[in-house]
């Protein structure tokens, strides 16, 4: 499956309306939106954008709390973690792209609580490949989608956005 | 093998950590970049992260350092990496032990890195060439060679505060043959491609062939220092002074002691480094040193954070993945 920046675009206002109903049925007002280096930084501009937030937008780089790190080493290094703001007693949206085994999303969680300690954490993602590994499931999501084994979908962007799904080599 | 190809493993990654001198460009650039992520961990409430969780550093010290070796393990400790060291004065290695059996106890223990400092040029490259291959080694200074992590904060520091290295003018001050400091800031400077690098001292200070490095002498600080954009002052040790080498610290000052005046024919962005500890009054003074151009405590600051990124490109390396 591959889509457009369109079709992405939809999956946005529908994630933005999603939210927007998670957080007004709980009572969280006023939240923080933090993305996860890429992608997830990319769709958590423009979820902000669509909730019209005061608070500057929070990016995360998990390079340095990966589960991977003795069998694979580091990963190229990308912008450095970015929280222009005081977390603590403050509700967070989480964004990342693509939620697949859930251990980016556990990583970034430990990287968010050495901040500060947060009122709550909703996670939304663009697309939940719903074959996670850890008990972590997402509050808002774009579409879900099943894979098959080899298959894997990458977000490029950041403008145009587009999801392309390809055989792995 | 040579002291270039050892740091190096088969995919040309960082493996140990032991000299500029050999490293391509692109390594120190990613050394440069590696650092920045890691330069906020020390402003958060919690200032440390667990990517070397469960890994062993030792610091081995043969030679007494203060800041170095309290940086070094703030730097483990904030990679979450359990850390010791060892000073020569209460190890057994004073009750005789030769430095292979050290060695051999240390990877009996199973440690995963050894931070050596030394008083004998080529000590670290001696024990990275020993060690097993699952251990990693990083250069804390060895004698007059080389001091590469002192260099990669140096570099760090001037890059957070100019720019392109190609567009800049450095001067290296002070005692350039005796200085670890300026061999490694030298190679540096050279491979991240400086405009131009100057070295200012006495003649007996400045070794011969140093313009072999491809740097500019000067024997006069005051032409040496004209438009430069950056200054490295070079701690100035006492012991020097007890050779033929100088006359006297206050005769030093007179002629090559950074003070206001003389700084006023570099650029007026210019910055002053020094590696510290600094001595008033004989290579800067003190209205220098506490002055806006002073970038002194920043270095500190940065040391953590490129020990850091050192640290965790030598383990990186390390790395073993699973088979499927």
């Amino acid at each position: 499956m591959n889509l457009d920046s369109a079709e992405i675009g939809s999956l946005l206002e529908r994630m933005a309306q999603g939210l927007t109903e998670a957080l007004a049925g709980t009572g969280r007002m006023d939240p923080l939106v933090v993305g996860i280096h890429t992608g997830g930084v990319w769709i958590a501009q423009r979820l902000q954008e669509r909730l019209v937030l005061s608070d500057p937008l929070g990016s995360l780089n998990i390079a340095f709390y990966r589960d991977d790190f003795s069998r694979l080493g580091m990963h190229p290094s990308v912008k450095p973690s970015n929280l222009p703001f005081d977390i603590d007693g403050r509700h967070v949206i989480l964004v990342d792209d693509i939620l697949y085994t859930g251990r980016t999303v556990r990583a970034a969680l430990n990287e968010i609580f050495d901040y500060g300690r947060p009122a709550s954490v909703t996670l939304a993602v663009l697309v939940d490949r719903c074959q996670r590994e850890l008990p972590i499931r997402a509050d808002v999501v774009g579409t879900t989608l099943t894979l098959a084994h080899g298959e894997h979908i990458k977000l490029s962007g950041p403008d145009p956005l587009r999801l392309i799904t390809h055989k792995a080599a | 093998m040579t002291a270039s190809n050892i740091q190096l493993d088969e995919q040309g990654r960082l493996k140990h950590f032991l000299s500029i001198e050999g490293l391509p460009q692109g390594l120190l650039l990613e050394i440069l970049s590696t650092t920045e992520g890691f330069a906020p961990v020390g402003r958060r409430p919690v200032k440390k992260v667990p990517l070397l969780r469960g890994k062993t550093i030792v610091n081995l010290f043969f030679e007494p350092s203060t800041r170095t070796r309290i940086t070094f393990e703030l730097a483990a400790k904030r990679l979450s990496a359990d850390v010791l060291t060892l000073n020569i004065g209460d190890s057994s290695t004073r009750k005789g032990e030769s430095l292979l059996d050290t060695l051999r106890n240390l990877e009996a223990m199973h440690c995963d890195m050894l931070v050596i400092r030394h008083d004998c040029s080529g000590a670290a490259h001696f024990i990275a060439s020993h060690v097993c291959s699952e251990v990693r080694v990083i250069n804390a200074g060895d004698g007059r060679h080389a001091h590469p992590t002192q260099a990669m904060l140096d570099m760090f520091t001037i890059r957070r505060a100019k720019s392109d290295f190609a567009a800049l003018c450095v001067a290296i001050v002070g005692d350039i043959a005796h200085s670890r400091v300026a061999r490694s800031d030298i190679h540096a400077l050279k491979t991240l491609g400086t405009r131009e690098v100057r070295v200012i001292g006495p003649r007996t200070l400045i070794p011969p062939e140093i313009e072999t490095l491809g740097v500019h002498v000067y024997h006069d600080l005051k032409s040496g220092l004209q438009d430069v954009d950056a200054i490295i002052m070079l701690r100035l040790q006492n012991e020097r002074m007890q050779g033929a080498l100088l006359p006297s610290a206050r005769e030093f000052f007179d002629l090559y002691g950074l003070t206001e005046e003389r700084l006023a024919v570099a650029k007026p962005d210019a910055i002053v480094l020094h590696p510290g500890p600094i001595n008033r009054g004989v290579e800067i003074d003190s209205q220098v040193a506490n002055g806006p151009r002073s970038v002194i405590l920043q270095q500190v600051s940065y040391g953590i954070a490129v020990r850091m990124a050192v640290m965790s490109m030598v383990m990186s390396s390390a790395a073993k993945p699973e088979p499927h």
